[in-house]
């Protein structure tokens, strides 16, 4: 059994590290939470130009032709760094979905430029309150342009293109994917505010939006779960980057702190809250790891893994980054600790993909139908 | 058991009613409702001239610091009294939050320990609101272990001189006087070498700094001392007997009985009786059921037990020390119901604002906030501990500094 | 990243598999499936011990007993990954192995690590082949947790041997066990962990008496060991006189390192019962969202814990000795279970109250409700494991000790 990363996954574990530890301290992080800009911009060019943005795109499209673990280990890095940049969206979402489903042309368009940073893109699939719902779209396109609107779009305000959940008439199988270019007519947008503002996202409005089927039609719903349960595994990497380093943050600050002439860690009531957030973090890295190995081997499991490393993930960075809160004391409530930046974006990931609640209902249902197959 | 007042209980109860209904400040009914939790946002009028005129006027009436003697400014009513006004005065009670600090912990320890004189200047225009008192106690390296503080007052004369820097001060840059404990022996043990005094806030060497939270908000202040003098008459209880004098002030800060911490229930249930799910009601779905019903327990039960403690004081009895609970538990059920509103909005949980979900903008605000209810006043693992010692008995942790001298106690961890 | 064998754990694989092809314990199979895996028998005790040594007996004639012991001890000489598959091929029989597991798992590797080597060539082959079984005598009514707070004395005798007084508890198997290891004082005037000594011992040495102990949930699975002028030859001791607590931590070290054992959860079962159980109105428990939404955490740590095994056997597989990781196993899966087995009761109402025996998913929950309570102190409570983690995980350091440097007798014993 090998059920870990090979030793050359791993010397890019160390490099994508030493980079992010350089460029992304969280300084960097704080001056896209303070409105200095929507995003890192020096950043994502140092990503692009590391490999990283296109690490997972074949070589025939411009990227460096490595597999989905690499991606894993790109993203693990990528959440422990709170990288504040349109990662996920452009990498996780909207190139795996060209990848998987685009036409060669839209594959041709787009992902060169991604791999050379040249071009951020994003998926639209959340139109109001509630997880998303196959009858819960009302965005449609008629001759070709798309018209509806679309809330929390990630990176929606710095993306060049979308890829838009709408139906294409009226019946019931009649969603579908369309590629926007929003920079062109009848794209409109808005930022919105969230919990983490170290994330772009928006509201985008379209109107007669020329927009370009990717996939087949009828065929959105399916899609989009499968980009969803794909993405989920990669949050989830982001996810325990985070919880790791959040808990290990909380580790340090109670060798350090002292109280009643003692180390804080030594009392057990410190000790406990770090053991349970260990505890956590292990099992969600264990639960991340056999999410890689489906994504990477495309297995019947996929689903299930997703969903399963997706539930631990989350519920592993909310505990470490709200315990990290707590361990920390009244200085962990200051703006100058870097402990809201983990709480923020472990508040945030759980619900961008679909909350928890939606993710534990899926996994139950795919236990379910393996246990009936 | 019935939940009736005395028949002297409903007969003050309706003066207060009467008073109230007369006298309130109407205007500000709807931005005080729209606060149900955190800081009260007035829409056209300036929250310390309001939270003052409303005190000033209870002040004359005969309304301000129940149960402080008339003397100093208040009502000499009864503990249960007490409690039967702030029923009453409800809603309005939130235009007081301005002198929490001075009325539940500063006037307390005055009036146990300053001087006559001082007492009658000083407690009157606390009491009515003219003067705003806020309290030094925590340091950046003494949170939880209060005695552990530095700030040095040295004697110089007839004077102190005070060097050192406190934090987590509510309200210090409105406030016109301050309690402060300080450290004026470091060669003996932690709790033996600390004093106590109260000085006037505009003192030269004060310097008053915002602390900007983690939910972008700015409610405590560091507060820093550059050789401030203090009158020695100005000391509070005898030198080297601080820790003493300041547990007079933090078993009144803890004991706020009948103060209903929020928890964001009532919020919660209302959004998910409205919220619909897949084209059903939210609160239709069992486990949004389930939540919520362990979340109602939490909340009823603080509400019943602070009910028990005012039958207590009813009966002329010290209420236990139940009321310990009460943040321990609100501060942790606050932040997970924040966190479950969230998750039942879906991805749009993550925003500010929300189409449909009027409250997105509350439960974010808890879910930030929360953080800080789990800390000030006592970590929850401090109130556990204090629940394990206090209330049930259990023997304090073992303690390495009691009996070694303040300046040999190890200041750094590794 | 894959889960496929090497080719030399391929072979070692087909190996294995092939004898237990030819040798399954067909014939042992109807006591086997009287057997729950929470470990509440239907079958005797003494059925079980009995079927028990002779599948170990027909592994060890084949080679296939204590895997990794040397070959002169009884084992084969086998690396750590190979015990790994050899326990995956046995799979359900493995269970067969169950009273072996303290002597095998822990006397053995104390035994291997202290005894003389005539001693370690004449005890080890046999409790390598199942035909005596030894167990641990640890515990104590005042020393739980706290394991260096043992009061069982040692004496001394003019003759050089040593005269043992005093009571164990929790000894699990003490009834049909031939040998023990146990942890005595000799030393009460020194600190704590610094007057202990360890010894093994013929179970039917006189003035050894075993009692069962009633649990709550009725079983009887430990039993007290009371010890009345017990005589220990002293070519027994192992280790020292006076450094018991080293060669005690030989032994718990192998307690809490158990690589890729599969441990009860209760989530198969309670998905079993949730996906057959009906709800008043006629729709199936798992159908439900508060049942799912419990039962998806559940799972995900369930799983979560599988996955770390498997990490772990992958390290082994290079060759590595695994992260601290595997100590989290029972700290995870004990309070789990318990809550599983409460959630079980909860679904069916007033009637989860009623007692149900058997081996349905509802029967097997109701006796984890019990399991449960039991699990959560066993061999580290949920306390001491959170501290084990804490300190030697994350390197927290140790709590205030105000026993350390005090002499044992010296050491209050009452709270109040």
């Amino acid at each position: 059994m090998n059920f870990d990363f090979s030793d050359e996954q791993k010397q890019l574990r160390d490099e994508a590290r030493r980079f992010l530890d350089e460029n992304c301290t969280t300084k960097e992080v704080r001056a896209i939470l303070e409105g200095k800009d929507v995003y890192d911009r020096k950043l994502w060019k140092g990503l692009a130009d590391l490999g990283l943005l296109g690490i997972a795109i074949p070589e025939e499209f411009g990227g460096a032709g490595a597999g989905r673990l690499e991606l894993c280990i790109v993203a693990e890095e990528i959440g422990r760094a709170l990288a504040p940049v349109p990662y996920s969206s452009t990498v996780y979402l909207a190139s795996e979905i060209l990848l998987r489903a685009g036409t060669d042309a839209q594959k041709k368009e787009w992902l060169p430029k991604i791999a050379k940073g040249e071009a951020i893109g994003a998926l639209a699939f959340v139109e109001g309150p509630g997880n998303p719902t196959p009858g819960g779209m009302k965005a449609s396109v008629s001759g070709g342009k798309l018209s509806g609107r679309k809330t929390l779009v990630a990176d929606g305000g710095v993306a060049d293109f979308a890829i838009v959940a709408a139906r294409a008439g009226s019946g019931e199988n009649t969603l579908s994917l369309y590629l926007v270019d929003l920079k062109g007519a009848g794209v409109t947008r808005a930022n919105v505010e969230t919990v983490d503002p170290t994330r772009n996202h928006a509201e985008i409005t379209f109107a007669n939006a020329p927009a370009a089927l990717v996939g087949n039609e009828g065929e959105g719903w399916t899609l989009l779960t499968q980009a969803l349960d794909r993405a989920a595994v990669l949050v989830a990497f982001e996810q325990i980057g985070g919880a790791d380093r959040a808990l290990y943050m909380a580790r340090d600050y109670a060798l350090d702190r002292m109280a009643f002439g003692r180390q804080i860690g030594s009392f057990q009531a410190i000790k406990h809250i770090l053991a349970d957030m260990y505890v956590s973090a292990t099992l969600a890295r264990s639960n991340a790891y056999y999410g890689a190995w489906a994504l990477s081997t495309d297995a019947g499991e996929l689903a299930e893994a997703a969903a399963n490393a997706r539930v631990s993930a989350t519920q592993a960075f909310q505990l470490c980054a709200k315990q990290n809160n707590q361990v920390h004391g009244g200085m962990g409530f200051t703006w100058e600790a870097d402990c809201h930046l983990f709480y923020r974006r472990s508040n945030l990931l759980a619900l961008t993909l679909g909350s928890l609640s939606w993710w534990e209902d899926a996994l139950i249902e795919r236990m379910r139908k393996r246990n009936a197959a | 058991m019935n939940f009736d007042d005395t028949p002297a209980e409903a007969a003050f109860r309706a003066e207060a009613r009467a008073w109230i209904s007369a006298n309130a400040p109407r205007q500000y009914e709807d931005d005080l409702r729209a606060s149900p939790f955190g800081r009260v946002v007035l829409k056209n009028a300036d929250i310390i001239a309001a939270s003052k005129d409303w005190q000033r006027k209870k002040a004359d009436a005969g309304w301000a610091c129940l149960h402080w003697p008339k003397e100093y400014g208040g009502r000499g009513a009864t503990p249960i009294e007490r409690v039967i006004w702030s029923q009453e005065e409800g809603l309005y009670g939130k235009l007081s939050s301005l002198f929490i600090i001075g009325h539940g912990m500063c006037g307390p320890t005055m009036m146990a320990y300053a001087s006559e004189a001082h007492k009658k200047t000083r407690l009157p225009p606390l009491a009515s609101g003219q003067e705003i008192w806020c309290q030094l106690f925590s340091e950046p390296a003494s949170g939880s272990d209060l005695a552990g503080l530095r700030t040095r007052a040295e004697k110089s004369g007839d004077d102190w001189i005070v060097n050192g820097q406190k934090v987590w001060t509510s309200g210090a840059h409105h406030s016109d006087w301050a309690i402060l404990i300080t450290r004026t022996d470091p060669d003996v043990p932690k709790h033996k070498g600390l004093t106590m005094f109260f000085l006037n806030m505009k003192s030269p060497g004060i310097d008053i700094r915002p602390i900007k939270q983690s939910n972008g908000q700015a409610e405590f202040n560091e507060v820093y001392f550059n050789d401030v003098r203090i009158p020695d008459h100005q000391r509070l209880g005898k030198v080297g007997d601080g820790w003493n004098v300041s547990l007079t002030t933090l078993m009144n800060e803890r004991l706020s009985i009948g103060a209903s911490m929020p928890t964001g229930f009532p919020e919660l249930f209302d959004l998910f009786a409205r919220l619909t799910i897949d084209g059903r009601p939210a609160i239709e779905r069992s486990d949004v059921r389930a939540k919520l019903a362990n979340w109602a327990i939490r909340a009823n039960g603080l509400k019943y037990t602070s009910y028990r403690s005012i039958s207590a004081l009813s009966r002329g009895e010290m209420p236990g020390p139940e009321n310990s609970i009460g943040k321990l538990v609100a501060g942790a059920t606050m932040q997970d119901i924040a966190t479950f509103a969230a998750d039942m909005q879906g991805p749009t949980g993550a925003m500010k604002k929300s189409e449909g979900v009027d409250e997105a903008g509350l439960f974010q605000a808890m879910l930030m906030r929360s953080i800080a209810t789990r800390i000030e006043g006592g970590t929850d693992e401090i109130l556990r501990n204090i629940i394990a010692e206090r209330v049930l008995a259990l023997p304090a942790d073992v303690r390495v500094d009691k009996d070694v001298p303040f300046n040999r106690i190890p200041t750094r961890g590794r | 990243m894959n889960f496929d064998d090497t080719p030399q754990e391929a072979e070692f694989r087909k190996l294995a598999r092939t004898w237990i092809e030819a040798n399954r314990p067909d014939d042992l199979l109807a006591v086997l499936e009287a057997l729950n895996p929470d470990g509440s028998k239907k079958a005797s005790t003494a059925d079980i011990v009995r079927v028990s040594k002779a599948w170990q007996k027909r592994k060890a004639d084949g080679g296939w007993a204590c895997l990794t012991w040397p070959k002169e001890y009884g084992g084969r000489a086998a690396t750590p990954i190979q015990r790994v598959i050899w326990d995956q091929e046995e799979g359900a029989y493995g269970q067969l192995s169950q009273p072996f597991a303290i002597g095998q798992g822990m006397c053995g590797p104390t035994v291997m690590a202290y005894a003389d080597e005539d001693t370690k060539r004449r005890l080890l082959p046999p409790l390598a082949s199942g035909e005596d079984v030894w167990c641990q005598l640890f515990s104590e009514p005042a020393g739980g947790s706290d394991v260096a707070g043992l009061r069982t004395r040692a004496e001394k005798q003019d003759n050089g041997d040593w005269l043992i007084n005093g009571q164990k508890i929790w000894t699990t198997g003490a009834h049909f066990c031939d040998y023990g290891i146990v942890i005595t004082r000799n030393d009460p005037t020194v600190p704590k962990h610094k007057g202990l000594t360890m010894f093994w011992l013929d179970m039917k040495s006189p003035g050894v008496e075993v009692r069962p102990i009633k649990q709550a949930s009725g079983h009887s699975g430990f039993n007290e060991v009371y010890f009345t002028n017990v005589r220990i030859p002293d070519s027994q001791r192992l280790g020292k006189v006076g450094d018991g607590w080293n060669v005690s931590i030989t032994t718990l070290m192998n307690e809490r390192f158990s690589i890729g054992a599969r441990v009860a959860t209760g989530v198969p079962e309670f998905f079993d019962f949730a996906s057959s159980y009906r709800m008043p109105d006629g729709t199936l428990a798992i159908e439900d969202a508060s049942v799912r939404a419990r039962l998806a955490t559940w799972a995900s740590r369930s799983n979560g814990l599988k996955y770390t095994a498997y990490r772990a056997i992958s390290a082994l597989s290079r060759g590595e000795r695994p992260g601290p990781e595997n100590s989290i196993g029972k700290l995870v899966s004990a309070p789990m279970m318990q809550d599983i087995a409460m959630a079980a009761l909860d679904l069916q109402g007033p009637e989860g109250a009623r007692t149900i025996d058997g081996a349905t998913p509802a029967a097997k929950l109701y006796q984890q409700l019990y399991h449960a309570i039991g699990m959560r102190i066993a061999g580290g409570t949920d306390e001491v494991m959170r501290n084990i983690i804490a300190e030697r995980v994350l390197g927290l350091p140790a709590d205030v000790r105000v026993d350390k440097d005090v002499p044992f007798n010296k050491i209050p014993t009452k709270g109040r």
